[in-house]
């Protein structure tokens, strides 16, 4: 029997991919996991919940008198505002009463993507017209509120926008983008160079030689961290020079978190590669490793979107924790105490994780 | 006198889920010796190396090396231990200077020394080169150099010239011996290679499924198993069958088939003349004469049944 060619290459293919048990679960294993995962816990909810800063309430103006008619209090003070819709399900609008110091740090940190308040007897959104999560919010508000409530405290209302240091998409976005960078770059810059060089046994006539084993990784990481130094102070410059964004809080603060965050993720990096030799194993671990912080951290996004119960797990995230202690140096000012607690959360991780992940290292 | 070893391992078993591959063997290895480990595939050579190399655990047995066990300080050891595996896979984009250099340091070697070596492997044209654009036999002779940085006491090549061209593979060769004039150097060799183990090596282990089956020098293997030279020849015309059964003296046989005649030859100087008288009394008129002396592959044979060679292609 003459075989067809394509047809062996195309059984060939499969063959050694369902022979390889780490690929198969990598791939197609872990995606599903993931979707149900991420599917129970974020799809599940028939409701959702958007926070709002209200500044200047209760001074007799359109906005306060509209949610006090119609909003239900809740035991925190906030005004609960609930449309059913055929096609955006149940939305419930949480109208918080603030100063506007608050209501702005509120902004700065994601909680709120935008603020209300009153002009004359007319009512303004304050939001950067950048971020999206903002402006799909007061078209949210403006059309189910208004449509619903025959009434043009939404719908008519003015927008102004957010121009404040610290409180624009773009300053959300930057301390983000800072941590995002120090995780791929350890993530793919060490965890995949372990296990190249363990695949191509480059570990192994390394450690053939009196060289200290632990300076092979100290090696790798003391590269990595500089280079991640250089690429965060460069985007910083970037982000100053092109987008006015300046760091309103300590120097020395944004170093320790810098470099504690460095810790947290070099050790991450470390346990992710310390068995795998298969390149497509480790594909798949180091995903399981990012994916679900670069989903999560609020990186792009407020995290504070996520179901309620998730918040106190997402904010230990060792991400979570490296984006919310950035902007809260550069967009809020804070100093060395107020990013204390986490330096030593990211800085524990780091060390528990290289520790564990040294035990159980193959070098080959 | 006690022989005092470099290398000596006693009762050394190695398994892997079912597989013996290492199965009660002992080894010495003595200074300035070059020592070959031959054997198909799957004899278990890269495993025995790798137990000396400290890089795997025997399930029994104990090895010293100058006296010390191998668990007492790897440090020192891989002092004295220059180690090349099957395939090393530097870094790409690394040049070989820098490579050495890096490797000279684990070493605590200074500059000079990695000039020596580069031009000891002959990669001086080579040395700005990156590590991905050398071919098959300099990137051996790099793994090689990078063995050598440390002046080892002991060098352990695993199958050093697998896969290389016969010209590469005997630079490598060069580089060995000069290496034994020179430095006094001791050598355990695995290879598949016969001509490899015979051109290099004092002594030769036949390692066969986990076990050695013989050692000794090529000539000792070869008279322990009393294997025959072989002279092959042709004449003008043919041999009679009757003519070859008469004679007294060495084995002669003639292929009819091929026109070839065939005589082993167990004593080489009293069998040769009998053969020529042969062919003299009967007036048979040589036309091509061959003599082939007997090699590793028929010590193989005589032992296992099957051909080394078969076993490796």
């Amino acid at each position: 029997m003459k075989r067809n060619e394509l047809w062996q290459l195309i059984i060939i293919h499969f063959k050694e991919l369902l022979r390889e048990p780490g690929v198969l679960f990598w791939g197609i294993g872990f995606p599903i996991l993931m979707a149900w995962g991420l599917g129970i816990a974020f799809t599940g909810e028939k409701e959702t919940k958007k926070d709002i800063a209200i500044v200047n309430f209760g001074e007799q103006n359109k906005l306060s008198r509209f949610l006090t008619d119609h909003a239900v209090m809740d035991e925190d003070g906030r005004y609960l505002l609930t449309i059913n819709d055929p096609v955006f399900g149940k939305n419930i609008f949480r109208f918080e009463p603030l100063d506007s110091l608050d209501a702005t740090l509120g902004v700065k940190r994601g909680i709120y993507q935008l603020m209300m308040d009153n002009k004359g007897d007319s009512t303004v959104y304050y939001l950067d017209p950048a971020n999206p999560e903002a402006r799909l919010l007061q078209l949210q508000l403006a059309t189910l509120i208004g449509e619903r409530h025959e009434d043009d405290t939404f719908s008519g209302a003015n927008t102004i926008t957010l121009d404040v240091k610290g409180t624009r998409y773009i300053d959300f976005l930057v301390p983000g983008l800072i941590a995002m960078n120090i995780m791929m770059a350890c993530m793919w810059g060490m965890s995949w160079t372990i296990i190249e060089r363990r695949k191509g046994n480059m570990l192994r006539r390394m450690i053939v030689t009196p060289v200290r084993r632990q300076n092979i990784l100290l090696g790798l990481m003391t590269a990595r961290v500089t280079m991640n130094f250089v690429e965060a102070a460069l985007l910083i410059l970037f982000a100053w020079i092109y987008f006015d964004i300046e760091i309103q809080g300590s120097l020395a603060a944004l170093i320790m978190v810098f470099v504690a965050g460095n810790i947290a993720f070099t050790g991450i990096a470390v346990i992710t590669s310390s068995r795998t030799s298969n390149t497509e194993v480790g594909n798949g671990i180091i995903n399981f490793v990012n994916m679900p912080m670069m989903i999560l951290s609020g990186i792009f996004f407020s995290y504070h979107n996520f179901p309620e119960w998730s918040i106190p797990f997402i904010q230990n995230l060792p991400l979570t924790l490296l984006a919310d202690s950035m902007r809260s140096i550069i967009n809020e000012g804070a100093g060395v105490a107020a990013v204390l607690d986490k330096t030593l959360i990211m800085s524990l991780i780091g060390f528990v994780t290289f520790g564990l992940g040294l035990k159980m290292f193959k070098w080959y | 006198m006690v022989t005092e070893y470099l290398i000596d391992a006693k009762g050394l078993h190695k398994h892997f889920k079912k597989v013996k591959a290492v199965d009660g063997v002992d080894f010495a290895l003595e200074k300035g010796e070059y020592v070959a480990l031959l054997g198909p595939n799957g004899a278990g050579k890269t495993t025995l190396v790798e137990m000396i190399e400290g890089i795997r655990t025997p399930d029994q047995g104990q090895i010293l090396v100058r006296g010390r066990s191998l668990n007492e300080d790897k440090s020192a050891l891989y002092g004295l231990l220059g180690i090349s595996f099957q395939e090393t896979r530097f870094l790409e984009k690394i040049t070989v200077l820098e490579t050495v250099r890096l490797f000279a340091s684990f070493y605590k070697q200074p500059d000079e020394k990695i000039g020596k070596v580069i031009h000891l492997v002959g990669l001086e044209d080579k040395k700005d080169a990156y590590t991905k654009n050398l071919s098959g036999g300099q990137r051996q002779r790099l793994a090689l150099g990078i063995s050598l940085l440390n002046d080892p006491e002991i060098l352990i090549l695993d199958e050093p010239t697998t896969g290389l061209d016969p010209s590469a593979r005997r630079e490598i060769w060069d580089i060995l011996l000069k290496l034994k004039k020179n430095m006094g150097t001791s050598l355990i060799l695995t290879t598949h290679y016969m001509e490899e183990a015979t051109h290099l090596c004092d002594r030769i282990i036949i390692m066969d499924k986990g076990r050695f089956l013989a050692e000794g020098s090529l000539s000792s293997l070869i008279s322990r198993m009393n294997i025959p030279d072989v002279a092959l020849f042709t004449v003008e015309g043919t041999i009679p069958d009757d003519l070859v059964l008469k004679q007294d003296g060495p084995d002669i046989q003639w292929d009819r088939a091929k026109g070839k005649g065939r005589c082993e030859m167990k004593n080489v100087a009293s069998d040769m003349p009998l053969l020529f008288t042969f062919l003299e009394n009967h007036n048979l008129r040589l036309v091509d004469f061959e003599h082939t002396k007997p090699t590793l592959d028929d010590v193989f044979l005589s032992m296992t049944g099957r051909r080394l060679s078969e076993e490796t292609e």
